[in-house]
């Protein structure tokens, strides 16, 4: 199966813009490998064979890729990606409880989606939010200050198409392709969204602020 | 005296629109450098004595200045905003809060060393960060702080965000710039370096996000304000990230060669009821320390003589609930699995490293495994293109010697001596 002709159209479109920002062409792999999960949830062949047309490339180039890196998936997932930081510091803080019992509250491991095609889970390797351990992301947005609760009620709410809102992010979560595509670098209108800044990220200014302390004078 | 914070880049982060360009103000930095020579704008930073804030500490100016000039290539800026390393977590809320101080850095950089087009490479995995970029980006394209003669200086300038894809390697500069160029994030051999043969073979700076969003200070402020802060050799400020078994953790923004104990005041001491056991100064990359380096000041020099480094200032607390083998197994595993197998040390290293660690902390490993883990880590150490590999032996080295008597201990009682449950948030409760 190849994309439509329609489909077909869209996607060329998308992808000239963003090859027209790079010297070369090749550095547009990413965001068009990006830009294919965004159509199909998964790195596809047909998306494969697509980035490979585009660029020029062999489709054993593009594959060699694809398969180099995490976020690609190889097979659908679900419209809800959900990531739970199990790297050290997570881990001991609540990450590796969270992850053993969401598995098991949810039904599936690793890489995995469950049959209604809603949630896939996955551990993740640390998101650079240490400070608000443990950590999990869904479609790459942050969910700070997870509990095994909180978890599995988050994986519930999605499942029961409630709305979901990240802790640092906009009020709506997107797709799992809607996020791809902002990844493809094609952004939504999302970005003035959620704080500037929440939690932990303050205290240092907090504290500076309570004491009157700042930066010398120029 | 004791050291207080000095918030630079932290500054404007409770205020509601500090992501926009009218939260940050018009970019008067870039317009002053823009009219300075790019030399003079290279001595200033080489003045201020501004070193790498992704870890390594190279300073600032004098990468810059390795940019041949006059050599009719064209050259390149690449930020490496793909903050990937455990524990660090600075990066990522700075250019949520304020991506602009990183756009405007870019601008001025980007004109110290004639580059006409500069590139943000950010980790995939952290979409609403991205989405801030792309909107900081298009503001200051709209403003005509980006695009064709900017402040009406002749000077052009191409800035593109480009999201990454779920890859630790990447961030390791030589194997950013392959991922930027379309390939598998691998590292090349150095030199030639980046400054000779860098982005698509040309001469490319790569500098951290701090680095470069710590510039407009210097170049408004004076290379002088900037160097007054700091130590002697590590000048200026620099996010401090506090994580783990703390009472407030976060982000505190000071100068170079604070101490822990200072910041662990300000932060609340350690969760009550408990004691520090181990910390990284700068990432799991870098040796642990524990309670006996609580007064080492946190600058490149002092950390180095204690036996670990810097880094990434992404300090991980750990207290005495926690179980000091299976926190090395799990870097140890986070290691095996980001190895990018180009070199064989690495490659293999780390996945029997993470094999005869698992057993340790099941409590089925000998003595002889201690011996085994350190020659192990001996053998990757030196021995890869990059520093992933010597990074991954470095909790292995310091945890053997800080706390061989807990890894005996495992083997002892048969199985892990900790209770897992106790070190969690809720442990208490």
């Amino acid at each position: 199966m190849s994309y439509s002709p329609e489909v077909r159209e869209r996607l060329e479109r998308d992808a000239k813009e963003i090859i027209g920002r790079y010297p070369k062409s090749r550095s547009a792999l990413l965001p068009l490998l990006h830009l294919v999960q965004s159509e199909d949830g998964y790195v596809s062949d047909d998306g494969q064979e697509f980035c490979a047309e585009m660029l020029g490339l062999s489709k054993a180039e593009v594959v060699g890729v694809a398969t180099f890196y995490t976020m690609y998936k190889r097979k659908p997932m679900g419209d809800y990606h959900v990531g739970v930081c199990i790297n050290s510091l997570c881990a001991v803080m609540g990450g590796d409880q969270i992850w053993e019992e969401l598995s098991e509250h949810v039904g599936v491991g690793h890489d995995e989606t469950t049959a209604d095609g809603k949630v896939s889970l996955e551990r993740l390797e640390c998101n650079a939010a240490c400070d608000f351990a443990p950590v999990m992301m869904v479609n790459w947005e942050f969910f700070d200050n997870q509990t095994p609760e909180s978890a599995k009620q988050l994986v519930d709410d999605l499942r029961d198409g409630k709305s979901v809102s990240p802790t640092r992010g906009p009020k709506r979560l997107c797709t799992f392709k809607e996020a791809s595509r902002v990844l493809s670098g094609l952004p939504d209108d999302l970005a003035g969204d959620g704080p500037s800044a929440a939690g932990p990220s303050l205290e240092g200014l907090k504290v500076a602020k309570a004491n009157g302390w700042k930066a010398p004078e120029a | 005296m004791s050291t207080t914070l000095t918030p630079v880049l932290t500054a404007n982060w409770d205020q509601p629109n500090s992501f926009t360009l009218q939260g940050y103000g018009p970019y008067d930095a870039a317009k002053k450098a823009l009219g300075m020579d790019p030399d003079a704008v290279i001595q200033a930073v080489k003045d201020s004595g501004l070193r790498g804030r992704g870890g390594a500490g190279f300073p600032t100016g004098m990468k810059w200045g390795f940019i041949p000039q006059g050599d009719g290539k064209p050259h390149y800026l690449v930020v490496n905003a793909d903050e990937s390393e455990p524990g660090t977590c600075k990066d990522i809320p700075l250019m949520m809060a304020n991506p602009h101080s990183l756009v405007e850095g870019v601008i001025i950089t980007s004109y110290a060393i004639r580059a006409s087009h500069a590139f943000i490479y950010v980790r995939g995995e952290v979409l609403h960060v991205i989405r801030r970029l792309h909107a900081a980006v298009r503001e200051a394209y709209e403003k005509g702080y980006l695009g064709k003669d900017i402040f009406g200086s002749g000077y052009d300038l191409e800035l593109v965000v480009h999201s990454g894809a779920g890859a630790y390697i990447c961030g390791e500069e030589t194997a950013l710039l392959d991922s930027l160029e379309g390939y598998r994030g691998q590292p090349r051999l150095k030199p030639p370096f980046p400054a000779v043969a860098g982005l698509y073979a040309s001469p490319t700076v790569v500098n951290n996000v701090e680095s470069v969003a710590s510039v407009p200070s210097i170049i408004a402020n004076g290379a002088d304000w900037f160097a007054a802060m700091g130590t002697e050799k590590s000048k200026g400020f620099g996010i401090f990230s506090l994580s783990g078994h703390v009472t407030r953790p976060g982000q505190y923004e000071a100068p170079l060669g604070i101490t822990l104990r200072e910041l662990l005041d300000m932060a609340g001491g350690i969760r009550e009821g408990h004691q520090i056991k181990f910390w990284t100064p700068g990432g799991s990359s870098t040796p642990i320390f524990t309670d006996e380096h609580l007064d080492v000041p946190l600058d490149f020099e002092a950390v180095g003589a204690k036996g670990s480094m810097l880094g990434t200032r992404a300090l991980q607390i750990f207290d005495e609930t926690t179980c000091v083998v299976r926190t090395v197994l799990r870097w140890t595993e986070f290691y095996a699995h980001e190895s990018c197998g180009k070199c064989t040390p690495c490659r293999e290293g780390t996945y029997w490293l993470k094999q005869v660690l698992r057993r340790l902390e099941a409590g089925q490993g000998t003595e002889d495994d201690l011996a085994l883990i350190t020659d192990i880590a001996d053998n990757i150490l030196g021995r890869s293109f990059c520093a992933l590999g010597d990074g991954a032996t470095s909790p292995i080295h310091s945890s053997v010697k800080y706390f061989r008597d807990e890894y005996l201990k495992h083997f002892e009682v048969g199985g892990c001596p900790f209770d897992h449950k106790k070190s969690t948030v809720w442990g208490d409760k």
